[in-house]
């Protein structure tokens, strides 16, 4: 059995197996959006392989980061803009 | 073209899109000539579209200064897609050097009733927590904005056009002639007057103007919101961007309305190249992080260049050129052409229409050109 990890995805505990990405663990938590454009609009992840930088959510406090390329850390914060 | 115009504008940057608003305004028939397809594509769409009170001159202050109060009136009527915000300056001092340095900048914004109030140490930390611990202090300048200028320069030449004048794009002047210009099909166009504001090019028509490209660097971030509040400025700034003809940086930062951050700025003379050169902006980075370590981390998305025009003493060439009463000149603006761009405007609608000027018009007088020609010779 893999390991399991858990964070919070916008203050939710998640839990997720180790290697996930953190674009995995929102879609766990149930988390479609994850940044607004300048306009208002809903962004959610496209490509899922880096290249699209629709996916972009705060880990730690640090903004504007890919959550397709980014693997689950235990107790990571990641926050969206939904 | 038919009829005699007016005023025939040779540049389509802010500058004369300025002019032509000012001169549709006051009555005149009005052509502007672009060699770019649309407006405010060159100086304008680079520079970082600040509106602020400099005080490197006299004749600087006086010139910032009235062309802020008209963009004062004016920001009430300027679509939301200018972007437009009144922002301030802050300058910072980073030793007590630079403290008395700020003290007496106060007292000439002062003089000219101009609101600037200095900052201790708590204050400037007050006002900007993210800069870096042991700075001396600094002074506020709140009444400095920004705009996006390539639209602010969009909705002057739609003013103008309201007023009857017409725009032409992808037409390059090649020579200018008495009351004439040439395009570069041979076309001629006729024109009472003939306004130079072609920027960093207007040597390339008048080649006793002695003004050189200056190439700036300029870097722009994703959305970060609330880091920071205030164009921030280095109170070294002068000294080490304006002071010599080497290659300089100098800390100097705007919060976008987007929550973008634009980073600045460079000065480099010999640089026809747009390409980015990445070892001066390695070397503005570096100053900048040195005052905002959270920048340290934070996602760039875009590098550009462009040039500004820079002349010999640090003030633009606005007013007729010493033997040809037919040919305005409205270059020169350096750093300062968003900024000046509504003055040297009214300058020119005030010398067309025979008004008195609001300041004194002669330390922008382009007759200083030849003098120093003269004297460099």
């Amino acid at each position: 059995m893999p390991e399991r990890i858990a964070l919070h995805v916008n203050g939710r505990h998640v839990e997720v197996d180790r290697g996930s990405t953190v674009l995995a663990a929102l879609a766990v938590a149930g988390v479609a959006i994850c940044r607004r454009s300048v306009q208002g609009e809903p962004r959610g992840a496209l490509c899922g392989i880096g290249v699209c930088f629709e996916c972009r959510v705060t880990i730690d406090g640090v903004a504007h980061r890919r959550s397709c390329q980014i693997l689950c850390r235990e107790a990571m914060e990641v926050r969206t803009d939904g | 073209m038919s009829g005699r115009t007016d005023v025939l504008i040779v540049g389509g940057g802010i500058v004369g899109a300025a002019c032509a608003a000012a001169c549709a305004q006051a009555g005149l028939t009005v052509a502007l000539v672009e060699a770019d397809l649309a407006v405010g594509m060159d100086a304008t769409a680079a520079g970082m579209g600040q509106i602020v009170a400099m005080d490197g001159s006299p004749a600087e202050l006086a010139l910032t200064r009235y062309s802020q109060r008209l963009w004062d009136d004016l920001a009430r009527s300027l679509p939301e897609d200018c972007e437009y915000e009144r922002c301030g300056t802050l300058w910072i001092a980073a030793d007590d050097d630079e403290m008395e340095e700020a003290a007496r900048k106060a007292t000439r914004y002062h003089e000219h009733a101009l609101q600037a109030e200095l900052l201790e140490q708590r204050d400037l930390y007050a006002l900007e927590p993210a800069l870096r611990p042991g700075l001396a202090g600094g002074l506020c300048v709140p009444g400095d904005s920004i705009l996006y200028a390539p639209r602010a320069a969009a909705a002057l030449l739609a003013e103008a056009e309201r007023h009857g004048a017409r725009a032409l794009f992808g037409c390059r002047v090649r020579a200018l002639h008495e009351g004439e210009v040439e395009l570069d099909d041979g076309a001629r166009m006729a024109a009472r007057t003939v306004v130079l504001a072609t920027g960093a090019r207007a040597a390339e028509l008048i080649p006793e103007l002695p003004i050189r490209p200056r190439t700036g660097h300029l870097v722009i971030t994703e959305r970060y919101p609330a880091l920071v509040r205030h164009q921030l400025v280095e109170l070294g700034y002068v000294k080490s961007a304006h002071g010599t003809d080497a290659d300089s940086v100098a800390f100097n930062l705007q919060p976008r309305p987007t929550g973008q951050l634009l980073i600045g700025s460079s000065r480099q003379y010999g640089r026809a190249d747009p390409a980015v050169d990445r070892v001066i902006v390695a070397r503005m980075l570096k100053r900048a992080i040195a005052y905002l370590p959270v920048l340290h981390g934070l996602d760039a998305l875009r590098v550009w260049t462009g040039q500004r025009a820079a002349t010999l003493d640090g003030l633009p060439y606005i007013g007729p050129c010493p033997g040809r009463a037919w040919l305005f000149v409205a270059a020169g603006h350096e750093g300062l052409g968003i900024t000046a761009a509504l003055a040297t405007a009214r300058l020119l609608s005030d010398h067309l229409l025979g008004r008195a000027p609001e300041i004194a018009p002669e330390p922008y007088s382009p007759a200083r050109a030849w003098l120093e020609t003269v004297v460099r010779a």
